[in-house]
């Protein structure tokens, strides 16, 4: 059952954490963390069978951040959820940390895969969605990536395998928050339209405000019905979500608020509850 | 003339009967499975051959994936486009999460032949020895081929393998002691010696005939392991001879020579003559002729080893 609210209240949490991070490490990408939050948080809220006691269950559905910059977003969740005390990754980015500027598998409990490398825990995911085939596990494999990151070809590539092999397990969640670094996608490489694109590789497409937890939550449990082909949720995000001075602004794709700043977005973002 | 055999064939051979055993055991290949050899394995056990069509990169990415969830994966295709064009993947998706996939790369070096550059690599053991973690084997013949194969699977953690294509002389029993790590001392020498690996052992053995012939002693290295690379047998060699010759079908920029010169630098300070490809692309040709065109015969070998003493 999907309690709106239980996962409204972590996705909140999981902006300050967020914000608090970065902040304290003086480097980092807010801008997608942050529009990657309310989906993070209807995952392993609501959808995601996991078990932070039993990271390494069996039968323990998966999640790969493939878009590995959000790697605050996904630190939160973690956190939040129990893997860890979610004060640790306030040591973010500082030499000696767990918490690497990018997802490391080896050193954090829940990290299903180390990513970075845009494109490249598309392809992984592919991997674990067949080796759950092969030993007739009905987990699922969750992947996110981000709009820009559709312009590597190892994505179209992923995309082509997953169809080919018919993997209904492996749902993957597009970030669509319409930037990267230099700009907006549409004149930095044009990735649309996206629906068609992934319709024409053989995958079934959804879309779902990417903020509307409700509906992300509808749009999941409508893919568990979905058989023979991979299941593709594009979520239509804000860059920044939740702080206003961030909204839909490139240039905080990968730069720290600084003190002032930081008060006014952890001020906007209504406090832990 | 002797039994002939190219390791790509050992190393078919060796995965079926591997198969048999292992069950978590993932074979993949990219289009390529009739020249790598992963065909016989996909007819055995087609339940656990993926063909990932002709796109290595995802290739790699998947085995990653695989391997994350517990399996031991094979994942094939040219040395070219394993080792080169999906370098970063597997850097970054098998090489920093130190995961257990096998890159059993064929058609290594110029003995590719008629194809000619574009498919001959020879930066290969350079780039994928730079990878921390690796394991990087490059055996000489069949026997040794399935053997590495063998001790590629039993370890955890990433394995690069070199293989070729062409049909190359058989040096060692079936029986023969392969252990990842350890040179193996082919012929013994006091005067020279020459560290060879891959098929450039076989040159070895018949350069060590021919100065033999000439009164020259010469012992023959086989190093099959790249890395982690023995050093106790280089540094016996540097310091019972007069001088190291090393011998490799692959660029002397960052391959065995390099590794090789690495630890005398360090250990014990000798004169290295590396017989390899001299900073160049290679050409169509037959194998022989390409060896001959880049001086990486015995003759060649003959040659440096002369030049030391």
């Amino acid at each position: 059952m999907l309690n709106v609210d239980e996962v409204r209240i972590a996705a909140r949490n999981m902006r300050q954490d967020i914000i608090k991070a970065i902040s304290a490490a003086g480097s980092g990408h807010p801008g997608g963390s942050l529009s990657a939050a309310d989906i993070l948080a209807t995952l392993y809220f609501y959808k995601m069978n996991v078990d932070p006691e039993n990271p390494d269950m069996t039968n323990r559905d998966k999640f790969v951040l493939s878009k590995g910059h959000a790697a605050p977003a996904l630190y939160a969740a973690l956190g939040r959820k129990g893997f860890f005390d979610v004060e640790e990754m306030y040591s973010l980015r500082k030499i000696g940390s767990i918490f690497q500027g990018h997802p490391d598998m080896k050193k954090i409990p829940g990290v299903e895969m180390s990513t970075g490398s845009l494109g490249q825990g598309f392809s992984t995911a592919v991997g674990m969605a067949i080796a759950n085939k092969l030993d007739g596990r009905k987990s699922k494999v969750y992947v996110l990536l981000g709009d820009g990151e559709i312009q590597e070809g190892i994505v179209w590539e992923a995309a082509m395998s997953a169809a080919h092999y018919k993997l209904d397990n492996i749902v993957a969640i597009l970030d669509n928050n319409g930037l990267q670094i230099d700009g907006r996608n549409d004149d930095v490489m044009k990735v649309a339209p996206i629906y068609e694109k992934f319709e024409s590789f053989g995958w079934e497409v959804m879309e779902t405000d990417g903020h509307d937890i409700e509906e992300i939550a509808e749009k999941l449990d409508a893919a568990d019905e979905i058989e023979g082909k991979p299941v593709m949720i594009i979520a239509r995000t804000v860059k920044g979500k939740g702080v206003s001075f961030m909204e839909d602004e490139a240039g905080w794709h990968g730069k720290a608020p600084n003190a002032e700043e930081t008060e006014k977005a952890l001020a906007e973002l209504g406090g832990e509850q | 003339m002797a039994e002939k055999m190219a390791t790509r064939q050992a190393y078919g051979e060796a995965l079926v009967e591997i198969g048999e055993k292992n069950k978590d055991l993932v074979v993949m290949d990219a289009d390529l499975s009739k020249s790598t050899m992963t065909a016989s394995f996909s007819k055995a056990f087609p339940e656990r051959f993926f063909n990932m069509g002709i796109a290595e990169q995802n290739m790699y990415g998947v085995a990653a994936g695989l391997a994350a969830s517990g399996k031991t994966v094979v994942a094939s295709t040219f040395a070219m486009f394993a080792a080169g064009r999906a370098f970063e993947i597997i850097r970054n998706s098998i090489g920093y999460p130190h995961l257990n996939v096998k890159i059993c790369a064929t058609h290594a070096g110029v003995t590719v032949g008629e194809d000619g550059a574009s498919h001959q690599a020879i930066e290969d053991i350079s780039l994928m020895r730079s990878i921390p973690g690796m394991t990087v084997l490059n055996p000489s013949d069949g026997a040794s081929a399935k053997k590495a194969i063998e001790a590629a699977i039993e370890m955890k953690g990433p394995c690069y393998v070199r293989l070729g294509r062409a049909a190359v002389p058989v040096i060692y029993d079936e029986d023969m002691d392969f252990e990842i790590g350890k040179g193996i001392t082919v012929k013994d020498g006091n005067d020279v010696a020459i560290i060879a690996t891959g098929i450039m052992v076989n040159e070895a053995v018949i350069a060590a005939e021919q100065l033999a012939a000439e009164g020259i002693s010469a012992r023959v290295i086989d190093i099959h392991t790249i890395k982690p690379i023995d050093e106790e047998i280089i540094v016996k060699a540097a310091k019972e001879t007069k001088g190291i010759v090393t011998a490799e079908e692959h660029s002397v920029i960052g391959g065995l020579g390099s590794a090789v010169a690495e630890v005398t630098a360090k250990e014990a300070p000798a004169k290295v003559k590396m017989i390899g490809i001299k900073d160049k692309f290679g050409q169509s040709g037959k194998p022989n002729q390409l060896m001959e065109a880049y001086e990486i015969t015995a003759a060649d070998i003959v040659k440096a080893c002369k030049e030391l003493l």
